[in-house]
């Protein structure tokens, strides 16, 4: 009977060519092997992300009125609400520093290399999404802390040059952050943003199978040890999410995520207002530049320059034929680098 | 020939292009908020003025704003925008500094709203107050 049953779906399906696939795909061993993993923990924490947030949809209202009010119910009265609440903004964390992992060791190991520019540009793509995410799903649970950091993050937008005030009223649905920012918000959040997402998630995975698992510069021309991918490398990928699930859920047991007070347009601000851990290093740049350089506002200067900044990264890979072109192939590294310490001094000032 | 080409070329370009701005177009202005005329926040209460003790201060509704009522150690009044003029947080008066002051990133303001330190690059927006029949009439100087 089952055999019947998977000759008729082979028959429709194909499934034989996928099972090709998934035996021809192998691995390569060497030394930063552990890096391969980090792609798919990515994925993993998407999957949990989609999971609660859908659960969350259930139960959740987008009003000024009763979102606040609504997660608390979720919190204190759904059974396990408390759980897949924590699980939401737990993983959404692990999640978007798995996902700057990712961008390090593929950026470090040059796996944006020809043929995969196309990779690294959709990832990267993929990595701003998780940004706006984060910064979009912040301010859904309407308390005092998201509340004010909206409030700032839509501020900076507003220094964009020319279209800066216009965006940001797109943004806050009006000249303040209001119940139509919350809604807004909530649009973006659970529609606009996934279907962008699933769009350039199916080209970056579509190409990562295509072109295989890329291996570092060094080891070019070399012989060396390959696994195949199913099921060893699979099996390891799955201990990995274990790990993951194990380490996720030990922080929604012993810190779940707090709500805080809800927001009051009408109040002051209150103390320590501080956006997210992945932004710290952004807001942390905008607090030293002086607030008029050559009379140039600070702020403005400042969103220009990260705007600079993430479309370098965006076209890396043709940095990358340029330093090479000129014989300095270490430039873009050492500048890699110099990035990378600069956006953990940054975040540590944040913290001080 | 290539005459009549280029002129169906020209229409048929034309018309979708025509096509894609009446689609494009009422969704770009739909995504844009409408103006909501402010006229109605010309003019507020902030409360009475009674309860407003010498070196304290008072939010209140300035419209869709949050604006900030000070009666200085000396018993004048003094109003304002409570929107910090860094990043937008909500301003608050501190009895103990006799300062108005920013919790965001520590912005203070003296008493006629003019920054003495921290980030805040502007002074605030100063409303004129009055108080009649014990209470107190926030307007917008225009
Ligand atoms: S928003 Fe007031 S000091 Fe930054």
């Amino acid at each position: 009977m089952a055999t019947r049953i998977l000759h008729w779906l082979e028959d429709r399906l194909e499934l034989s060519s996928i099972r090709r696939l998934a035996v021809h795909k192998e691995v390569p061993v060497h030394r930063f092997s552990w890096a391969y993993f980090l792609g798919g923990a990515v994925l993993f924490l998407l999957m949990i992300q989609l999971g609660t947030g859908i659960l969350l949809l259930l139960y959740y209202r987008p009003s000024a009125e009763e979102a606040y009010e609504s997660v608390q119910f979720i919190v204190a009265e759904v059974e396990f609400g408390w759980l897949i609440r924590s699980m939401h903004s737990w993983s959404a964390n692990l999640l978007v520093g798995m996902a700057f992992l990712h961008l390090f060791t593929t950026f470090f190991m040059k796996a944006y290399r020809k043929p995969r520019e196309i990779t690294w540009m959709s990832g990267v793509l993929l990595l701003f999404l998780m940004l706006a995410f984060g910064f979009s799903g912040y301010l859904l649970p309407w308390n005092e802390l998201a509340y004010f950091a909206t409030q700032v993050g839509t501020d900076i937008v507003g220094a964009v040059p020319l279209i800066g005030h216009p965006l940001m009223v797109f943004l806050r649905g009006g000249e303040q952050v209001t119940g139509a920012t919350l809604t807004r918000f909530f649009g973006f959040h659970v529609a606009v943003l996934p279907a962008l997402t699933t769009l350039l998630l199916l080209l970056h995975l579509g190409l990562v199978q295509k072109h295989g698992m890329s291996v570092p510069p060094k080891m070019i021309g070399k012989p060396y040890q390959t696994l195949p991918f199913f099921p060893n490398v699979l099996l390891r990928d799955i201990m990995a999410w274990y790990i993951l699930l194990a380490v996720l859920v030990t922080l929604c047991a012993f810190l779940p995520w707090e709500l805080g007070s809800k927001a009051d347009p009408f109040a002051p601000a209150p103390q320590g207002i501080r956006p997210e851990w992945y932004f710290i290093f952004m807001f942390e740049t905008l607090k030293i530049i002086p607030s008029n350089v050559l009379g140039i506002e600070g702020e403005t200067l400042g969103v220009v320059g990260f705007g600079a900044a993430a479309l370098a990264l965006i076209v890396v890979p043709f940095w990358d034929y340029l330093a090479r072109r000129l014989g300095r192939p270490g430039l873009l590294t050492l500048l890699g680098v110099l990035a990378v310490i600069y956006m953990a001094v940054m975040t540590l000032v944040g913290y001080l | 020939m290539p005459k009549r080409r280029s002129l169906l070329k020209a229409f048929l370009s034309g018309s979708i292009a025509a096509s894609l701005l009446s689609v494009f177009y009422p969704v770009f202005r739909f995504l844009i908020p409408p103006d909501k005329p402010e006229a109605s926040a010309l003019s507020v209460s902030a409360g009475s003025s009674q309860d407003l003790a010498p070196n304290t201060g008072r939010i209140f509704r300035f419209g869709s704003r949050p604006g900030l009522v000070v009666r200085r150690p000396d018993g004048s009044l003094k109003a304002y925008s409570a929107m910090c003029t860094h990043l937008d947080c909500t301003v608050q008066y501190r009895p103990d500094l006799q300062h108005i002051y920013c919790a965001c990133h520590e912005g203070h303001y003296d008493l006629n709203g003019v920054p003495i330190s921290g980030p805040p690059p502007r002074p605030l927006e100063e409303y004129s107050v009055q108080e009649v029949g014990g209470e107190i009439i926030v307007s917008k100087v225009s």
